[in-house]
């Protein structure tokens, strides 16, 4: 009975003193300070930057997850230079995310690459980063987080499917399945554990996207983590700035669950 | 690219601002009889050693230890010396916003202000230094302010019988209109709306107060929302990359807009390499009046200052014409004192200073401040104005409702710090929208 208790003590102390204390300080905070949630709720910026962070996720996972899948489909063929793709599909993962943002900056702002190439071809520039367009600001931001996210997706879905025996997929061949049914009742169901991991990590940091937004956009595409570093460094506000990562983190915690309930064995 | 350099610059600036909260160092020189100099100005490694080298250079009469920290240190510092009766401080520098809140800890000036007659300072400043009360607590130091610049490209879109150095409101946006139309429909006004923008201060400090002549007070009136519907118009004419826009000089220099309205040290780089191509101008008269924001600082003696005869040496020496005009070339602050600007500055710096002494020379001003006393809080309501550019200009939303919803939540901030007004609302505590 006590040697269970001390053998989790370590990572008892761990959680407690950076999650679980930080958290109770957190709405502490957000708590302290009347009206904290009400300033959030009316505060016009709140609103679009849920509305942002949401449609980024429903637009981005998708997207993220058909390239990813692709890519790691692609490999399992093993064509040459496989390992070769493989560091290249990577690399964005070891890039910082403020470093990438800067990176589309340079594309998408109004003198930068992209526009200088459009007139080269003979087409006017466009503003593609001004608050009048917001979709293509959101694109650009949606093009950006492509870039540098899916890697992740993909590095966990490749060590899904090396996990795979060949075996299935073999006896499933011989029985004259075609690649799209040996995909869909063979390889998907075996990789379900990885893309729910895969799922949960990306939705969850998807709601946490901060600088690459932050620098291609500033605030004209207000996102719910830009606003509590908004609240909180610039309009020093942390009681605001609390009420709005609460915001975030019962996002995480609903669309953990969610996945986790929808994705379950059922028996 | 420039967009992008100011977005770096920014987060590159918040980096070091973690990284740079180790600690502050307050104990100045340490040496014997040394006259430490707290100040809120001149914090950039740059302007500090500039600025260290004039005193080194004019500052004869005692050894001084520059100490530049930001706000929060500086008030933190003064508060705790002072509590612990243990005052090491013997000269404070900083904004007017900066002293405000420290005025019983600091000493009377009269007499040392009685004996600066000749550095003839304007008369608003020495009324400011008063801090609301009946003593001097400050002498004038240095200010800023706010201007328009124009590229002479611009004048051939003046409307007739406007002069570009007094122009109203209404013949800026005619100005605006006319240059938007006449430029293939391209706008050439802009105002720094970008995320690091002051444009807050352009309502705060030149809008409202030229429609109101409030601040504050007169936050919902009918002429604020006769000012917000202007600033409709006027922002229909706007360069719409103006929200992108932290420092005018920037497009002012590409050319992407030719008037602009900043703050004086973010429009110096646009006459830079062509000086003669451009025009520093006062912002515009409303029905009110000319509505300027005024950017002072101070230099105060707090109350238990070991070296306060020493401190009053140091300050003399600070408001000679002499200093004040090194000052301005070396970190571009303008001079408090009467001082003839020499024929060698630097031209971008002569121009402003033209500006600069045309905006507060003109008729029917109405000077108003940064807001005073907010601490923290500045950020807060200077967001209530920029929401109120956001929700009227940008979202199209009826003027009226805009200013009373953003009018409760400025009376929420104001409530929780309960302080007097300041300029140009009546000083009436504590300060709330009427």
């Amino acid at each position: 009975m006590r040697k269970p208790l001390l053998l989790i003590a370590p990572s008892l102390l761990f959680m407690t003193a950076l999650f679980a204390w930080p958290l109770a300080a957190g709405i502490g905070q957000a708590l302290d300070q009347p009206g904290a949630f009400s300033r959030m709720l009316d505060d016009p910026y709140f609103w679009p930057a849920a509305r942002n962070t949401g449609l980024l996720i429903v637009v981005l996972i998708p997207l993220q997850f058909a390239f990813a899948l692709t890519m790691a489909l692609l490999l399992r063929e093993r064509p040459r230079l496989s390992g070769l793709y493989f560091f290249l599909w990577v690399i964005p993962l070891a890039v910082s995310d403020l470093a990438a943002g800067l990176v589309w900056l340079s594309v998408f702002t109004d003198r930068g690459y992209l526009n200088s190439f459009l007139e080269y071809l003979g087409f006017s520039g466009y503003p593609w980063l001004s608050h009048e367009n917001q979709a293509s600001m959101f694109v650009a931001v949606v093009i950006a987080e492509l870039w540098r996210a899916t890697s992740l997706v993909f590095v966990i879905i490749v060590a899904g499917l090396q996990g795979i025996p060949r075996d299935y997929d073999e006896a499933a061949a011989v029985f004259g399945a075609g690649y799209l049914r040996r995909l869909w009742h063979v390889v998907l169901p075996q990789l379900k554990p990885s893309l729910q991991v895969a799922l949960i990590l990306r939705t969850i940091l998807a709601l946490e996207t901060f600088a690459v937004a932050q620098a291609l956009t500033g605030r004209n595409l207000p996102l719910l983590v830009g606003e509590t570093y908004q609240w909180y460094s610039v309009l020093q506000n942390p009681a605001v700035a609390t009420a709005i990562a609460l915001v975030v983190l019962a996002l995480s915690m609903l669309a953990a669950a969610g996945y986790l309930h929808l994705m379950r064995e059922r028996t | 690219m420039t967009q992008s350099v100011t977005r770096r610059a920014f987060l590159a600036a918040g980096v070091l601002t973690v990284a740079g909260c180790g600690g502050v160092s307050t104990s100045g020189t340490g040496e014997e009889g040394a006259v430490d100099f707290l100040s809120t100005q001149f914090l950039p490694v740059e302007e500090r050693q500039r600025f260290e080298k004039i005193l080194s250079d004019h500052v004869k009469s005692a050894k001084v230890g520059f100490n530049p920290v930001d706000q929060s240190a500086f008030a933190a510092t003064v508060q705790a010396q002072a509590d612990a009766n243990r005052m090491q401080l013997s000269l404070l520098g900083g904004l007017h916003g900066d002293l405000a809140p420290q005025r019983d800890r600091l000493s009377d000036l009269d007499d040392l202000l009685g004996g600066l007659g000749d550095r003839q300072f304007p008369g608003e400043l020495t009324t400011l230094a008063r801090l609301g009360g009946s003593t001097v607590k400050y002498i004038p130091w240095m200010q800023a302010t706010y201007l328009l610049a124009v590229n002479k490209k611009a004048l051939q879109w003046l409307p007739s019988g406007a002069k570009v150095d007094d122009l109203t409101y209404d013949q800026l946006l005619a100005w605006a209109t006319a240059a938007k139309a006449g430029n293939g429909g391209k706008p050439v006004f802009g105002i720094p709306a970008g995320a690091k923008g002051l444009y807050h201060r352009f309502f705060q400090g030149f809008l409202l107060p030229s429609f109101t002549g409030g601040q504050i007070t007169t936050f919902r009136s009918p002429e604020a929302a006769t000012a917000w519907d202007y600033m409709k118009q006027l922002w229909a004419q706007s360069a719409p990359a103006s929200t992108n826009y932290d420092f005018m000089q920037e497009p002012l220099e590409r050319g992407e807009v030719l008037i602009a309205f900043d703050h004086v040290a973010r429009l110096i780089n646009a006459p830079k390499s062509k000086p003669d191509d451009w025009l520093m101008v006062p912002a515009p008269r409303g029905p009110k009046g000319r509505g300027y924001m005024l950017v002072v600082a101070g230099l105060a003696i707090p109350k238990g200052a070991p070296q306060a005869d020493k401190a009053k040496e140091v300050i003399k020496a600070l408001t000679t014409a002499q200093v004040q005009i090194e000052v301005l070339r070396q970190n571009a602050f303008f001079p408090v004192s009467k001082a003839d600007l020499p024929g060698d500055l630097p031209a971008p710096i002569a121009l402003e200073a033209a500006g600069v002494k045309a905006q507060q020379g003109s008729s029917g001003t109405i000077v108003s401040l940064p807001p005073v006393g907010l601490g923290t809080k500045d950020g807060e309501v200077g967001q209530i104005f920029k929401n109120c550019f956001k929700e009227i200009c940008l979202d199209g939303r009826p003027v009226q409702g805009v200013l009373d919803a953003q009018a409760a939540k400025l009376n929420a901030i104001l409530d929780e710090v309960k302080v007097p007004c300041w300029a140009p609302d009546p000083a009436g505590a504590p300060c709330k929208v009427a």
